[in-house]
């Protein structure tokens, strides 16, 4: 198999590959939060007597709770603040649909790619 | 400490330094890792109850042995800088290598990210000064511990030791002044983890804490990074990688068990400081400031392990040619990639300010895992390419395919757990990776050498 000779890039294709790079970082981190995606479904449950025990407070709680600096009313939206787990099926298939074309797509590529690093090393020999 | 300064040889380029023992290697894991005791590993709490938090402590533990067992005889054998980013160059291809290189950056940055936010919450809580705000302490640690890893790997490392058995020792203070050998006094496991708040959310909220289960152990496999700079890796990475894992199993375990029965799992969730707070809960003013010392400690170790790893992972990728070659570059004096530790430098701090703790973590908690899909398949086509006694290994880690499979179960488990709060950050990240694989296969590829990529005097691979 023939050696292959990659081209040489200019400065300036230099300079534009890592802007390639960082811009697609900051997109894939920073447009989640911007949009409001980040972040798992939690809500207040709101009870209207705010009292230890209503919170499901036993007395060993209550005294942590308050050595902490918290009162009944302070802790009770932190208390009442809880998951709701719903499994959305419709978006749990297009994640499962996403990671193993991802992954599929790099195993055949990469392999594509290893059997000619291969036949370059070995063959050389 | 005595220490052989040989260059590290890679072509005829000034080349990374072999300074380091097992002790760095420890310190390098297990610095990274330690922090999540400190913070991060009670949101499991927070999304299934304190039982669920002990329950995924074991579970995940599993992963993480399961993931050091691997690594250890992937790298006893792939010595070389960028630790998984190597491995998948040689086991899978160019194009694995690509995104594993990625995944280390983004776990490593978003960590470094996590520890600078921890670090300045934990200095202003502590201050209790109206008005102060963490933004100044965030630069700062970001940008002192950049420098420092810029001036030498034998340094960072030699400072990343003591911080975190400082740190460590605190936790086991901690343990033994609460008297843990019995309840009610200061414990109270039995009143605060009832049959009735044990799992608050059933078993769907066991695998929910997966996600932040992760964050115990999460960093362990950082020191493969150091394969290039250790005197004798064959022995160093696996001796230093399941040392540093049977620590922190140790200290996971302990932190459970005080944190758990001394705050309601409402308020142990929440927190961004549950070791701190046990120790102001024990009413001991030596305890509440030995911890708050040891919160910044961790995650100043934690940090700088980063800063380590995410460099060299990004220098690695410069010197293939799978990024430009400026970022090869090795600082003539002090040895280090200078280049990739400046340029990863303002990314680390601009996520520091637009990002909390809780998102940066799952950012990091996300290359994680990605990571640890592609462990559990490259130690089968490992195997199978060059099977026992086809070359030496410095480590051959037992029940082989039992771990590789316990770990790729387990990241689906965390891949569903992390759908249950996350979903939409793991497309957007999984896309982000896909453009970016179709950008290096079909286009930035060509500037990289085929042959010159495999540099590990093995035989040829079997079925290829």
């Amino acid at each position: 198999m023939s050696r292959y000779t990659p081209p040489e890039q200019s400065k300036a294709g230099q300079v534009f590959d890592i802007a390639v790079v960082v811009v697609a970082i900051f997109v894939a981190l920073w447009l989640p939060l911007k949009l409001g995606l980040a972040g798992a479904a939690k809500s207040i449950d709101a009870l209207d007597a705010k009292t230890w025990e209503a919170l499901g407070q036993n007395p060993t709680m209550a005294s942590i709770w308050e050595k902490l600096g918290y009162t009944p009313e302070t802790a009770h939206d932190i208390i009442q603040n809880r998951f709701h787990y719903v499994i959305d099926w419709p978006t749990l298939i297009i994640m499962a649909a996403v990671l193993i074309g991802y992954f599929v797509f790099l195993f055949r590529a990469s392999d594509r790619e290893y059997r000619d690093v291969i036949n370059e090393k070995f063959d050389d020999k | 400490m005595t220490v052989t300064l040989e260059p590290a040889v890679h072509g005829d380029r000034v080349s990374l330094l072999r300074v380091l023992g097992p002790a760095h290697v420890w310190a390098l894991g297990v610095g990274i890792v330690l922090v999540g005791e400190f913070t991060g590993w009670n949101f499991a709490a927070d999304k299934g109850g304190a039982l669920a938090a002990l329950i995924v402590c074991w579970v995940v533990g599993l992963l993480y042995t399961s993931v050091a067992m691997i690594d250890s005889e992937v790298t006893s054998t792939v010595a070389a800088a960028g630790g998984q980013y190597a491995q998948a160059k040689h086991i899978v291809g160019p194009l694995m290598a690509f995104n594993v290189a990625l995944f280390l950056v983004f776990a490593y940055t978003m960590l470094e990210v996590s520890d600078a936010i921890l670090l300045g919450d934990t200095i202003v809580a502590k201050a209790g000064v109206e008005g102060l705000t963490h933004n100044s302490f965030i630069a700062a640690t970001i940008v002192v511990l950049a420098w420092l890893n810029y001036r030498g790997v034998l340094m960072t490392l030699n400072v990343n030791f003591v911080i975190t058995a400082i740190a460590y020792i605190s936790i086991v203070i901690l343990f033994f002044s609460v008297s843990p050998w019995t309840q009610g006094a200061v414990l109270k496991l039995n009143e605060l983890v009832t049959p009735g708040n044990a799992l608050p959310y059933g078993w769907i909220g066991v695998i929910a804490a997966f996600q932040f289960g992760i964050w115990y152990y999460l960093g362990i496999e950082g020191t493969t990074q150091a394969a290039e700079e250790v005197r004798s890796p064959a022995r160093s990475l696996p001796y230093g990688t399941m040392a540093g894992m049977i620590t922190l199993l140790i200290a996971a375990a302990m932190t459970w068990y005080v944190c758990a029965s001394m705050m309601p799992w409402e308020y142990l969730g929440i927190t961004y400081y549950p070791l701190w707070d046990a120790g102001k809960l024990t009413g001991s003013p030596l305890l509440e400031n030995l911890l708050f010392v040891a919160t910044l400690l961790a995650a100043l170790a934690s940090a700088n392990g980063c800063i380590n790893d995410a460099a060299r992972a990004w220098f690695s990728l410069g010197r293939d040619r799978y990024l430009p070659t400026w970022f090869s570059a090795v600082h003539p004096r002090y040895r280090t990639p200078y280049r990739s530790i400046l340029f990863l430098l303002p990314i680390a701090l601009a996520f520091a300010f637009i990002a909390d703790l809780n998102q940066a973590i799952t950012f990091s908690i996300l290359s994680g895992v990605l990571q640890y899909t592609f462990m559990s398949i490259n130690i089968m086509m490992f195997r199978k390419k060059w099977p026992l006694g086809s070359i030496r290994r410095g480590y051959t880690h037992p029940f082989h395919p039992i771990p590789a499979i316990v770990l790729f179960c387990l990241c689906v488990v965390t891949f569903f757990a992390i759908f249950l709060g996350f979903g939409s950050q793991l497309i957007a990240m999984v896309a982000f990776y896909f453009l970016i694989s179709l950008w290096f296969h079909f286009y930035r590829y060509r500037f990289v050498r085929r042959g010159d990529q495999f540099t590990m005097p093995w035989p040829k691979p079997q079925g290829i």
